[in-house]
């Protein structure tokens, strides 16, 4: 009676998606350069791969690239916490009080949409020229898709795994906790990398704009010295922000729930 | 019945709908001995599943009493454990973690509840699978993962809503034998609610026959099969025999519920 269980995946097969997906990058980056060698993609507008590589060593050393990378990770990382915090407790209120969801479910959506990135004068008015103006346009930008993630997924519980816990008589505090939250959290999981994404083109989009430190603020300065293999290598660096933040993301969420 | 440890009295289900109140249950009345296994069985949508939601206790509004014990109950008791028909695993949790589920309700050490989950996977044919996940395990299989959570909070009596219902005949028939197995090896008071005929004399004492809708008590069958029963009962000859005669009860009643589908199927199609 006993089925075989599926067998174990030999280690090394879990290196090839991320192989493959670097051998593709290296493919595109050869198919860029021969065309912009070719005269086919201007030069003035997309600098070649290799002059991005060679900026890299001026960029690092002459650019206090490290302190400007890691005050952007700070700020991303301050909204990611914040987004987390505040966005699966909004969620989880807007689920629990019906009348309250669709009071505001909507405007929350709406807020998804908006340019907040605009209001950046009013923000700066409130906060000051300072990091909390980076922090709060990304939180305000990138909570939605979290509020309306959780409360889609705490939704979507299915019913026997919620009359299980009913039937095991949990109180209404260890339902949440033990069945309808871990039921939840893939869901979660995907509003709170939407929401990361957005945080990251707001937080660099904001330090870009208001010239406060930071991989936007150097990005502007490199572009306004129109060295274009700077700019596209301090881009490359907003990229390896992005990486670190999903893969720690991606960490957290096998961590929290070793099977989807 | 002398000192029955569950009882049924007058059971009665009415839910609104768009096309007026409907009456699931009416007067549905039985009770249970310690250590028996009785079915309900029944054509589909006679209201055998609104039985077993409201000897559970999850469905809050209807008529008539349960009582276990002699006490009377009115929501989820700990005397009650239940395994539902679809598929309910925790995919969050592993097999051992699974089953120590209710056990970490009531605050068992992890060493000890982790020993008593071991217990009841073993119990269940799964030792082995302690550390795989619901993913990685056939439908089958997380049906017992299912069983043996249910058994490890120690239920006075088991109340299983066709369990097996999305499994092929030969994983039926022998998850059938493991839980008649465990039922005779823990003298188990099980309630198994069925539309399977065979599953149903295969595994029972007793077998309520009920109607189509309103679901009431038609009949009350006795089966006197020996025990300790396998699937190999299938093919004696009483068995047929029984088999035959519950199907000449339910009979009648599919045909109305096959009947009254198709005339809602046409009302509905009607401009």
């Amino acid at each position: 009676m006993n089925a075989a269980a599926p067998a174990r995946r030999e280690p090394l097969a879990g290196y090839v998606p991320a192989a493959v997906g670097l051998l593709s990058a290296i493919a595109v980056f050869c198919v860029l350069e021969g065309l912009i060698r070719a005269g086919v993609i201007s030069e003035y507008i997309m600098p070649p791969p290799s002059h991005v590589l060679a900026a890299f060593g001026r960029v690092i050393t002459e650019e206090h690239i490290v302190r400007r990378f890691f005050l952007t990770i700070g700020e991303c990382l301050t909204t990611g916490v914040m987004i987390t915090v505040f966005g699966v407790a909004g969620g989880v209120l807007l689920h629990r009080y019906k009348l309250l969801q669709q009071a505001v479910e909507t405007w929350v959506a709406a807020l998804a949409a908006a340019p907040v990135v605009l209001a950046y004068p009013l923000f700066m008015v409130i906060f000051g020229r300072n990091a909390w103006t980076i922090i709060m346009i990304g939180f305000v930008a990138a909570l939605p898709p979290v509020i309306l993630k959780t409360v889609e997924g705490l939704a979507g519980t299915r019913k026997v795994l919620v009359n299980v816990g009913r039937s095991f008589n949990l109180s209404p505090s260890q339902q949440f906790w033990k069945i309808m939250l871990p039921a939840a959290l893939p869901t979660i999981f995907t509003g709170v990398r939407l929401g990361l994404i957005f945080a990251l083109i707001n937080v660099v989009g904001v330090e870009f704009l208001i010239n406060y430190g930071g991989l936007g603020q150097l990005i502007n300065d490199l572009a306004e010295r129109y060295d274009l293999p700077g700019t596209y290598a301090a881009i490359c660096f907003v990229i390896l922000v992005s990486v670190v933040f999903f893969m720690s993301l991606e960490k957290a969420e096998r961590w929290l729930r070793p099977v989807n | 019945m002398d000192n029955p440890i569950l009882v049924a009295d007058k059971l009665g289900v009415r839910f609104e709908t768009a096309e007026g109140p409907v009456t699931a249950v009416d007067d549905v009345s039985f009770s249970v001995r310690q250590g028996e296994f009785l079915s309900i069985i029944g054509p589909s949508g006679c209201g055998k599943s609104t039985v077993f939601n409201v000897i559970g206790g999850l469905l809050g509004q209807h008529e008539g009493t349960v009582k276990v014990a002699g006490e009377r109950i009115d929501g989820p008791h700990k005397s009650i454990g239940m395994v539902f028909q679809e598929e309910s695993t925790f995919p969050w949790r592993n097999v051992t973690d699974n089953v120590a589920f209710p056990l970490e309700l009531t605050g068992m050490a992890k060493q000890k509840r982790i020993e008593r989950a071991r217990h009841f996977i073993k119990m269940v044919g799964l030792d082995g699978f302690e550390k795989r996940f619901p993913g990685e395990l056939s439908g089958g299989m997380r049906q017992r993962v299912s069983l043996a959570r249910t058994l490890a909070s120690e239920p006075k009596i088991l109340l299983m809503d066709e369990p097996f219902a999305a499994l092929d005949e030969q994983t039926r028939l022998l998850l059938g034998d493991k839980v008649l197995q465990i039922q005779q090896q823990l003298k188990q008071t099980t309630l198994l609610i069925t539309h399977n005929i065979t599953e149903a004399v295969q595994m029972s004492d007793r077998i309520l026959v009920m109607t189509y809708r309103p679901g009431r008590v038609k009949r009350i069958v006795e089966i006197d099969l020996p025990r300790p029963r396998t699937s190999d009962i299938v093919g004696s000859e009483a068995f047929g025999r029984y088999v035959a005669q519950i199907w000449s009860d339910l009979r009648e009643e599919a045909s109305r519920g096959m009947k009254d589908e198709e005339a809602h199927m046409l009302h509905e199609a009607q401009p």
